[in-house]
């Protein structure tokens, strides 16, 4: 038995026995493969081949799939091709194969202009199915939150708690870090630059307007997109695909009530908080750095904040938070509910939830700004 | 406890060593402070199709996912095809596994591929074959396993649970293992559907000469499919052998099992 598969060609009278011996499996199919399209080019040379598989030490679906494939090729070539020589064990496998029908190979599809510019207006057509689906989404949170309200015993505290609890508190200690960090940051450059031209102090106004304004809610509702609306997004993603939520709606219960609501009632809830909390944070992030580094001591730096800045600038920054709140849940539950059944959906969502979540609360942010400007806030 | 010992005393456990193609030797494991299986000791022949079956959460799965290597064990050995898989290094472990298939109880089947790629995916990886021939090869695997050639560009999630099965078991075979390890592989199916499956593991079986290691619970399957009955209680083999053997048992389990109304059904 030698241990690689050959095919040798024995002139028989007018006609040719090709010897198959070895092992024909699996693990040589690479070289199987050559030597049988060698052999295929045998075609018209004589009017009848056999091939001989007698000395075969082992075949497994490769080896008899290539024999067929020989047989055939001959075959078409006008070949009288027989197989011989099978013994009991394998004939059964190459009756197997012998029902195949090759098949052609599935076409690739092909890269052309007109296919970019139907890839193009696909997406554009998805800007505005995007935009229906979260305001669908809207009206039935809306609807929800109008159906709990009459009927109170429906709402669903445990669960709105348990977000609460995975958004909000657990997420305290990375916004704090976060925000205080960039609060450092902010003073420290300010200062830097402030004090080529000796306005050391104007920093605190800076950091004050800045702070409380924009960056504060800005930066957080940018982190609880990221933090929690991919989250949310993957969980209902994968409740979709185990057919959780069809379960749910079996059973006579509203996934939109039971899912959704909760998640947005602690995102809204949890974001003013997250954003205050944030805006301490920069707030004594700058303070700290503009004493031990631009040495402007904290009873100056308090008394310059109350100056500079007035309550309607803390205003506007929580007024923003709810409705980015919303913003984020609605995006990421529309995201989360459109999943199909594969672990790729799933993952293309969740980067579609926190890219169009981020997106959204800037778009919103840039509208705040407009109207807060227009009614002289 | 005493059926147990006796169905013990009376099963012989050993097979020759060149007869076996999986040797399980006193292999314990825990999750944290439960015992699942506690010095269990199983042989595979080459060639049989072995049933496995017990209560549920008797640690059939635990076991089929120790011999593979998915769950670490506490202590004991195991060899499949003579290699001793602790002592294998990572090129002979690798090797082993290319001759073994495995059908998982929910299929397994990746989600993002079509069926196409999900059985072409392993040949790819341990073959440098031309695309031509893996695409015959994947119409001949679905033929095989009684799919047409159309199911191949679909997904996993547009497939019904019994083609799912029968897709996976078409993976489990791609690279012409032979050693198949099914984890329940008629559950979720209708009877005539399973009936088909195990009608399908016979054909396989012989044309391909498999060895099969089959974690099930139909009583069908063990009667129509299975050369040889295994069954686990109390972390441990309590019986093995035929399904004469398993009707002569008096372990109150076994007597339970194969005496009980479904059984009657089936034998009638």
């Amino acid at each position: 038995m030698s241990s690689d598969p050959t095919l040798e060609q024995i002139a028989k009278g007018n006609g040719l026995a090709l010897c198959a011996a070895g092992p024909w499996t699996a693990r040589f199919a690479p070289e199987l493969e050559q030597i049988v399209s060698a052999a295929e080019r045998l075609t018209g040379s004589r009017p009848n081949i056999f091939i001989d598989v007698s000395q075969v030490s082992k075949l497994d679906t490769f080896g008899a799939w290539l024999i067929e494939r020989l047989r055939r090729s001959l075959t078409e070539g006008g070949v009288e091709a027989r197989i011989a020589g099978l013994s009991a064990d394998y004939s059964t496998l190459v009756e197997e194969v012998r029902r195949v029908k090759a098949s052609p190979a599935a076409d690739l599809t092909n890269v052309t202009i007109s296919g970019i510019l139907e890839q193009i207006g696909r997406t554009m057509a998805g800007v505005g199915g995007t935009l229906v689906s979260l305001v669908d989404m809207l009206g039935a949170v809306l609807a929800a939150s109008g159906r709990v309200l009459r009927h109170p015993r429906t709402f669903r505290l445990t669960s709105t708690v348990h977000h609460l609890e995975q958004v909000c508190w657990r997420a305290v200690p990375i916004v704090v870090l976060i925000t205080f960090l960039i609060g450092c940051i902010i003073s420290q450059q300010g200062i830097f630059h402030f004090r080529k031209f000796g306005a050391d102090i104007f920093v605190v106004d800076m950091l004050g307007v800045l702070v409380l304004r924009e960056i504060g809610v800005l930066l957080v509702a940018i982190m609880v997109a990221g933090r929690s609306g991919s989250a949310y997004t993957a969980e209902l993603g994968s409740m979709k695909m185990r057919e959780e939520i069809d379960a749910l709606r079996t059973m006579g219960f509203d996934p939109i009530e039971v899912l959704v609501l909760p998640r947005m009632l602690a995102l809204v809830l949890a974001l003013p908080i997250l954003a205050f909390l944030g805006a301490m944070a920069a707030l004594y992030g700058g303070g700290l750095v503009a004493w031990l580094y631009g040495g402007v001591d904290p009873e100056a730096f308090l008394l310059r904040l109350r100056d500079a800045i007035s309550i309607d600038h803390f205003t506007v920054g929580l007024i923003k938070a709810p409705v980015m709140a919303a913003v984020i849940g609605i995006v990421a539950c529309v995201e989360g509910l459109a999943v199909q059944g594969s672990a790729e959906s799933l993952g293309r969502h969740t980067t579609a939830s926190v890219v169009k979540g981020i997106f959204f609360v800037i778009v919103m942010d840039g509208v705040f700004a407009i109207f807060f400007a227009s009614i002289g806030m | 406890m005493v059926g147990q010992t006796q169905a013990q005393a009376q099963v012989p456990l050993q097979i020759p060593a060149q007869d076996a193609i999986i040797r399980v030797r006193d292999i314990s494991v825990q999750f944290g402070k439960t015992k699942v299986l506690d010095g269990l000791d199983l042989d595979v022949k080459r060639g049989e199709i072995l049933g496995f079956v017990g209560p549920s959460g008797a640690g059939k799965s635990v076991l089929t996912r120790t011999i593979i290597g998915l769950v670490p064990k506490v202590s004991g050995r195991i060899e499949v095809f003579g290699v001793d898989l602790d002592a294998a290094s990572n090129s002979e472990r690798r090797a082993v596994e290319r001759r073994w298939g495995i059908l998982f109880q929910q299929g397994a089947l990746f989600s993002s591929l079509t069926v196409r790629q999900n059985i072409q995916f392993p040949v790819r990886e341990y073959l440098d074959v031309t695309q031509r021939l893996l695409d015959e090869i994947t119409i001949a695997k679905l033929g095989m396993v009684g799919l047409l050639p159309e199911v191949a560009d679909r997904f996993p999630s547009e497939l019904s649970g019994g083609m799912i099965k029968r897709v996976a078991l078409a993976r489990a075979l791609a690279l012409d293992p032979e050693l198949v390890f099914l984890d329940e592989p008629t559950s979720g199916l209708d009877p005539i559907g399973a009936g088909d499956f195990d009608e399908l593991v016979r054909t396989l079986q012989r044309t391909l000469g498999l060895t099969v290691f089959m974690v099930t619970h139909d009583l069908d399957s063990l009667y129509t499919a299975c050369d040889r009955i295994a069954v686990l209680g109390n972390g441990k083999v309590i019986a093995a052998g035929s399904m004469a053997d398993m009707q002569a048992s008096q372990h109150p389990w076994l007597r339970a099992y194969f005496h009980g109304k479904r059984a009657r059904a089936v034998m009638a």
